[in-house]
């Protein structure tokens, strides 16, 4: 009997020595609604910029890569505590969230946020402006004098503006710029606001080789000239 | 789905139409339903079970049991749904998953808590980081259930409590009366009898945990409402075969519809069973009951 769970013991140290050696299935956490980075096709399945930058990303590192979807307000809560081990939602670089979370390089460029209205004079001072919460856009409309109006999803924020609830709605450009062009009532501004430091994948602090691996991939992705090639593609803002 | 869908922009009306609510995207929202179907099929019972455990253990004579059961139903109903299904469902999972790392990797000697990270070892993991994703999908969905049944099961106690103390004390005491002891009035003589008074509430709790699938999301798991969302959100022609407008109104309408008929449904059933507990029962209806059948 003794024997039987030394045995066990033993084997049961052998395979978490094997798994222990990295991660075996790398899982992608996204939002799958803010297109053209991340939206589930007509099949429900992950698609856009960072679907392809993903697949990317990890056959070149190397990585077997699964992809799950997750609320945009608990996506870094869900990351810190485990259930997936990389962010990869269009999410922007900044100092807070640097605080809680570690960032790879960006692989897209800062990109311009602008403001979606239904006419095109609108006080930005004093207007009521719309942004997803949890945004760069929501924090930078806080620290203005304009009144933010939160939302959960992006969607959202479009659909209150166009039913007069919001004023305008402050987002990337390349996520505004496809429904500026598919809907006659709303246009963009004139004025655009520079946030962020590019979009990066985000990981665990504690997850430093992961990360490594992350950053040669995005790295040789810029030095050939494919990433450039998704961007234009999929419009999301200036080339490297 | 259709032989004719291959190019929906050439389409118009009904088979547009037909195309368009087969995608598979609406295939997932149809599995929604039954997803949520489940959710409640195993989560009314789980929470009346707990319920009834947390009842019994409130008006339980041992001291300590008292005190849990009244603990476990004060604490659950003052906390907010929301900050408890953000709050608890992580803090369960970890630890599930920090008891395993005990037991799976007693020589591990790094901190568990690096920063803001919670870290285990790769084998401790719930479920394992190389598992398909339909597992990830079940246990989400276990955590679903077990979340629920907690906070119902909390309300269902206390409806349980009061539904016990409205059973008529004579009724006790006749029990008593013939030899029976403690645990004997409480199975034969108090539990038959209290589903009576529990119903109302019970039915209560029902209709508004019908209501409380949302709160799913929360949880990773995709019900119907985040289907409605998501789909019905405006859709822009680079990003999907089948462009339009802003379209929730029509799907939301379509859960209302879904919503009414299935508390019709839940009224028409409790109705019957409220019909059949009452018989017999010394209330004002079981009362009326007997005169009628007479």
């Amino acid at each position: 009997m003794k024997n039987l769970i030394l045995t066990t013991a033993a084997l049961a140290v052998a395979g978490s020595m094997t798994f222990a050696d990295g991660h075996s299935v790398v899982r992608l956490g996204t939002e799958g609604a803010y297109p053209p980075f991340n939206f589930l096709n007509d099949d429900g399945e992950v698609d856009g910029f960072e679907r392809e930058v993903g697949d990317e990303i990890c056959a070149r590192a190397e990585l077997t890569c699964e992809w799950v979807t997750n609320e945009w307000d608990s996506i870094i809560p869900n990351l810190v505590s485990g259930n997936y081990d990389v962010i990869i939602a269009g999410m922007s670089i900044t100092d807070e969230r640097d605080e809680v979370i570690d960032f790879s390089d960006n692989y897209t460029q800062p990109d311009a946020s602008a403001y979606l209205a239904t006419s095109a004079d609108v006080d930005l001072e004093s207007a009521v402006i719309a942004a997803q919460t949890g945004t760069i856009q929501a924090a930078f409309i806080a620290s203005t004098g304009a009144t933010l109006l939160e939302f959960a999803t992006p969607d959202e924020t479009i659909a209150a503006v166009k039913a007069g609830e919001a004023d305008a709605v402050l987002a990337d450009e390349s996520y505004l710029l496809p429904i500026a062009e598919a809907d006659s009532e709303v246009t963009l501004l004139d004025q655009k606001e520079l946030l962020g430091g590019g979009v990066g994948l985000g990981v665990r602090e504690s997850d430093g080789e992961l990360r490594e691996t992350l950053n040669a991939a995005i790295a040789s992705m810029k030095a050939d000239g494919s990433l450039n090639a998704l961007i234009a593609k999929w419009e999301v803002g200036e080339q490297f | 789905m259709f032989s004719f869908c291959t190019d929906p922009a050439s389409l118009e009306g009904l088979q547009w139409l037909s195309c368009y609510l087969t995608t598979g995207k609406h295939m997932s929202m149809y599995w929604a339903f039954g997803t949520v179907l489940l959710l409640l099929a195993i989560t009314a019972p789980t929470a009346l079970a707990f319920g009834f455990a947390g009842a019994s253990a409130a008006r339980s004579g041992i001291a300590p049991l008292r005190w849990i059961g009244k603990t476990y139903i004060a604490v659950v109903r003052g906390i907010p749904d929301i900050a408890f299904f953000l709050f608890f469902v992580i803090a369960l999972d970890q630890a599930f998953e920090y008891i395993r790392h005990r037991i799976k990797c007693p020589d591990w000697d790094e901190p568990i808590r690096q920063g803001n990270d919670f870290i285990v070892c790769t084998a401790a993991k719930l479920p394992l980081g190389n598992a398909p994703q339909w597992v990830h999908e079940t246990y989400g969905f276990m955590l679903a259930v077990l979340t629920f049944a907690i906070v119902f099961g909390a309300f269902a106690a206390n409806v349980l409590f009061g539904a016990m103390r409205a059973v008529p004390k004579g009724q006790l005491e006749t029990a008593e009366a013939y030899g029976m002891n403690r645990r004997q009035t409480f199975w034969r003589v108090l539990v038959p009898q209290m589903w009576v008074y529990a119903l109302p509430g019970l039915s209560n709790l029902w209709m508004v945990l019908i209501k409380a699938t949302p709160l799913l999301f929360l949880l990773g798991v995709e019900d119907i409402v985040y289907w409605a969302r998501e789909l019905g959100g405006a859709k822009q022609p680079q990003f999907t075969d089948y462009p339009h407008p802003d379209w929730r109104m029509w799907y939301f309408a379509a859960l209302l519809v879904f919503y009414l008929c299935f508390t019709k449904l839940s009224e028409v059933v409790l109705s019957r069973i409220m019909a059949r507990l009452t018989h017999g029962q010394a209330t004002a209806a079981g009362e009326a009951q007997r005169k009628a059948a007479a």
